[in-house]
């Protein structure tokens, strides 16, 4: 169960990103973040995992606070938290099968990292996981051979690899077509129902929401506007969410 | 645009009045650097700019053998007034003679000088011998002969005005050149130099690579600004660095009496460089688990850190006997090895310095562990302890990081200055150090992170900017009067000049990579050395060796000049032989460097094209 209470945040710059807001996610939930550009929605994912330090909050994980953890013990949250990116973030010039590999880093013995070793099982791990997104063959390629949506496969391998309780998507598929998109969506699909992986994925195409999503939370302005079921937003709640000119279009 | 034709009076009366101040400036300038073209033209200097340019266009690179036949006559300046010109002897006949005519003349006259019985076809001069010694090497005159086939030939010269009683000579010294061409004396001086420059370069480059990578993480401003401390942290983690480089090396230092007091036994020494590694490889396997998900009791965490540092000692212990082992080799091969014994010198050499480094680097691992180590401690104790503690504890341990800090920093002050006065060097600055310590522990909140990597990073930055403004010949000077004159000396210089410059550039493309794997990498639970390994630097491998190629060939050229202050290398010889007017031997030199700078040049783009 993860449970965020009253999050803020606001940067240095003097923009209040995160306004108060509160919500949960039981485990084994898939929910979207939805919201315009600029609304919030990275700051929020990026906060869960720190990457980004809320200013004030509590966001709850298993009942242990997150935003109280130590460093040592950051890395021991990070770990169970994978992350997908709208850019998949790959390291262009390492391989396939590092880049995938890099998501056991939370795990080993930093020191061994010195010397780029990893544990056998490790190893046949980060194969099995190329596997299950289909580009096994792709291993030893350069990540910046591989096309977009195989690069976001490659990302989500990496997740993968941390064993994770919880993935954290910040919108997975905005750089990519939409039949790429759906496949890679339903990557996640299968990772939220099999492995009942908790994912928080934030989504700009209300059809893949209502495609995808157990539940809904929408930002606007840093300040949570609508949380429920993806079919309870109607034109009115759509206005809210998106704005009073907003045209729901597809 | 309208706005600008407005202007447009204006505009003109600008750019006049610029053009007028520039001209002034231009006319100071000629004052001041003293342009004459007027010198140019002087006949002394355009003589003297033939004679070099002619020289140097004959650089003393081959030369032949040459058989040489030398005759004196001798000859009377100023005519003998009792008309006794028996005095000269008939020449013999049957060797090279000279005949003169007239036997004697006065100053100014020109008389004919005629040669037999040469070789064939060899040429030289032909000169006035002043004195009445025939084995002064003094000459006087440019005449030329030059013998035909029968090895005769004819020659006016001038006297010149050398009036004395005495008898004087005419000196012929022809010449002729046997044999194939071979190389000077300069050209295998010069190879010698050469060779000594590429090295000079090629030590230079590597060891500042090596130091500059470090440095150049902590000039970027993108990596350090994440780093973040409570002040507990930060003022143990600072004490820990003086206090472990003085254990570190006195324990290294200790470990090195253990290992030379088993004597040079070559075969102990093989026998404990063969088990150390082992030894140490599987002890740290066991105490370095590649994966855990469990965190360790403490007792097998102490266990552990004990086994480590037995480790590091048996590592050390090895690296002494591998010390003296090269050494040992080396000294033995150098003998034995002939020609090639600059092998067993260069072993000799690698064993010395690493007998030399090894506490070094034992004080330097220490200083870093303990620092890192302690620095843990404080992070832990500010996270556990109550409020007030924390606080007190603060105030405590920066006063005391302070003063070490600012102690230590009059202690290099007095070594370099010798002021002597230990209110100066240590109470005063011990005592500012306390108190900004204190003042800041009073003033942060206890708990509170405070910025350290940008410290750091501010720091490093302006270390690295002073220092890269002094320019490399003026630190070879320096490193001169340190270690003497010698291509030592040019090594340290331009490796220092590497250090900076390298670590500058380096830092600034670490600060243009892409912060999204970086981002991706930190949220795996990467901690930060990982994420350097993996997100980093397979980001900068292409710009620093683009950089590093570029650096080396800036510094083959240093190293080329580097000589002119005593630095070693070619330049050495190139500014003797300057100074000594021999400028066939200069050019010899001249075109071994250009060849060099262009050969490297050609390799390093080459390179840079292949690893980009
Ligand atoms: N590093 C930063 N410093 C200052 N302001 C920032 C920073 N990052 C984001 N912001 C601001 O915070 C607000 C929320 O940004 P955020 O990136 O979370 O939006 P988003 O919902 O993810 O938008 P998008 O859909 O375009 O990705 C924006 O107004 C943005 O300008
Ligand atoms: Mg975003």
């Amino acid at each position: 169960m993860l449970q965020i209470r009253n999050l803020t945040k606001i940067y240095d710059g003097g923009v209040k990103a995160l306004d108060n807001v509160s919500f949960d996610v039981p485990d084994g939930q898939f929910l979207a973040v939805i919201g315009l550009s600029g609304s919030g929605k990275s700051t929020l994912l990026r906060c869960i995992n720190r990457l980004i330090e809320p200013t004030d909050g509590q966001i709850l994980w298993n009942g242990e606070d997150i935003t109280k953890a130590s460093p040592e013990e950051m890395r021991r949250i990070r770990r169970k938290i994978g992350m997908v990116f709208q850019h998949f973030n790959l390291v262009h010039r390492s391989k396939v099968i590092t880049n995938v590999l890099a998501g056991r880093l939370g795990y080993v013995n930093p020191a061994w990292s010195l010397l780029n070793r990893f544990p056998k099982d490790d190893i046949e791990k980060a194969y099995k996981q190329l596997e299950r997104v289909g580009i096994a063959d792709k291993a030893n390629h350069r990540a910046d051979e591989l096309s977009g949506g195989q690069q976001q496969r490659v990302g989500i391998a990496r997740a993968l690899m941390q064993d994770p309780a919880m993935i954290l998507a910040d919108e997975p598929v905005a750089s990519l077509d939409p039949v790429l998109a759906h496949s890679i969506m339903k990557h996640l699909e299968d990772i939220n129902d099999t492995d009942g992986v908790s994912v928080l994925c934030s989504l700009h195409f209300l059809d893949l929401v209502h495609r995808y999503a157990d539940r809904v939370v929408a930002l606007n302005a840093g300040k949570l506007v609508f949380e429920g079921l993806p079919k309870e937003i109607d034109d009115k709640k759509f206005k809210d969410i998106y704005g009073r000119d907003a045209e729901r279009v597809g | 645009m309208k706005n600008n034709k407005k202007a447009s009076p204006w505009k003109s009366l600008q750019i006049g009045l610029a053009t007028l101040l520039g001209l002034v400036v231009f006319a100071y300038g000629f004052q001041i650097t003293q342009v004459n073209l007027e010198e140019l033209r002087s006949e002394k200097r355009q003589e003297s700019l033939v004679r070099v340019t002619r020289a140097l266009a004959q650089p003393e690179i081959f030369e032949y053998d040459q058989t040489e036949e030398i005759v004196n006559q001798p000859f009377y300046v100023t005519c003998p007034s009792s008309g006794s010109e028996t005095n000269i002897p008939e020449p013999d006949t049957s060797a090279p003679y000279l005949v003169i005519t007239p036997a004697c003349a006065n100053p100014g006259d020109i008389v004919q000088v005629e040669g037999f019985n040469f070789a064939p076809y060899t040429t030289g001069p032909v000169r006035f011998v002043p004195g009445s010694d025939p084995t002064n090497i003094v000459s006087l005159g440019r005449d030329t002969a030059e013998t035909d086939g029968n090895g005769h030939f004819v020659v006016s010269m001038e006297i010149p005005d050398r009036p004395s009683d005495d008898v004087q000579y005419i000196r012929a010294t022809l010449k002729k050149n046997v044999g194939a061409p071979h190389l000077t004396q300069t050209a295998y001086d010069t190879w010698d130099k050469i060779v000594e420059t590429v090295f000079l370069a090629l030590l230079a480059t590597v060891f500042g690579t090596m130091l500059a990578i470090p440095l150049s993480f902590m000039a970027a401003r993108n990596l350090m600004k994440t780093v973040k401390s409570p002040l507990t942290s930060i003022a143990l983690s600072t004490l820990g660095w003086p206090i472990g480089i003085v254990i570190g090396f006195i324990v290294v230092r200790w470990v090195g009496g253990l290992s030379s007091g088993l004597g040079s036994n070559i075969w102990i020494n093989l026998a404990s460089i063969v088990i150390t590694p082992v030894v140490v490889i599987f002890g740290l396997r066991w105490a370095l688990p590649q994966e855990e998900t469990a965190l360790p009791g403490r007792a097998l965490q102490i266990t552990r850190l004990g086994v480590i540092l037995l480790e590091v000692l048996i590592g050390f212990f090895g690296l002494f006997q591998l010390a003296a082992l090269t050494m040992s080799i080396g000294k033995s091969l150098e003998t034995s090895l002939g020609s090639f014994g600059f092998l067993g010198y260069f072993l000799f050499q690698v064993g010395d310095i690493i007998t030399i480094l090894t506490p070094a680097l034992g004080a330097l691992a220490a200083g870093g562990t303990l620092s890192n180590f302690m620095g843990r401690i404080g992070q832990l104790a500010s996270e556990k302890l109550p409020m007030a503690t924390t606080k007190i504890l603060n105030i405590v341990l920066s006063a005391a990081a302070g003063a070490t800090v600012l102690g230590l920093i009059g202690q290099l002050v007095e070594w370099l200055y010798q002021i002597g006065n230990p209110l100066y060097v240590l109470w005063a600055p011990v005592t500012v150090g306390a108190i900004a310590g204190l003042l800041l522990a009073v003033f942060t909140k206890a708990k509170e992170s405070l910025p350290i990597g940008l410290v750091i990073y501010s720091i490093t930055r302006t270390l690295l900017n002073t220092m890269r403004s002094v320019e490399a010949l003026v630190m070879a000077i320096v490193f001169v009067i340190a270690v003497g004159i010698g291509p030592f000396a040019g090594v340290m210089a331009l490796g220092l000049h590497t250090i900076v410059s390298l670590a500058k550039l380096y830092s600034e493309q670490v600060e243009s990579i892409m912060a999204g794997p970086l981002e991706a990498i930190e949220a795996t639970g990467a901690n930060r050395l990982q994420t350097i390994i993996y997100a980093v630097i397979p980001q900068i491998v292409p710009p620093y060796i683009s950089y590093t190629m570029y650096r080396w060939d800036i510094n083959v050229r240093m190293s080329t000049i580097i000589g002119f202050v005593g630095g070693g290398g070619i330049g050495f010889l190139l500014q003797q032989n300057i100074n000594l007017l021999n400028y066939r031997a200069a050019s010899a030199q001249m075109i071994a460097i250009a060849v060099v700078v262009s050969i490297m040049d050609y390799i390093s783009s080459v390179m840079r094209e292949r690893v980009v």
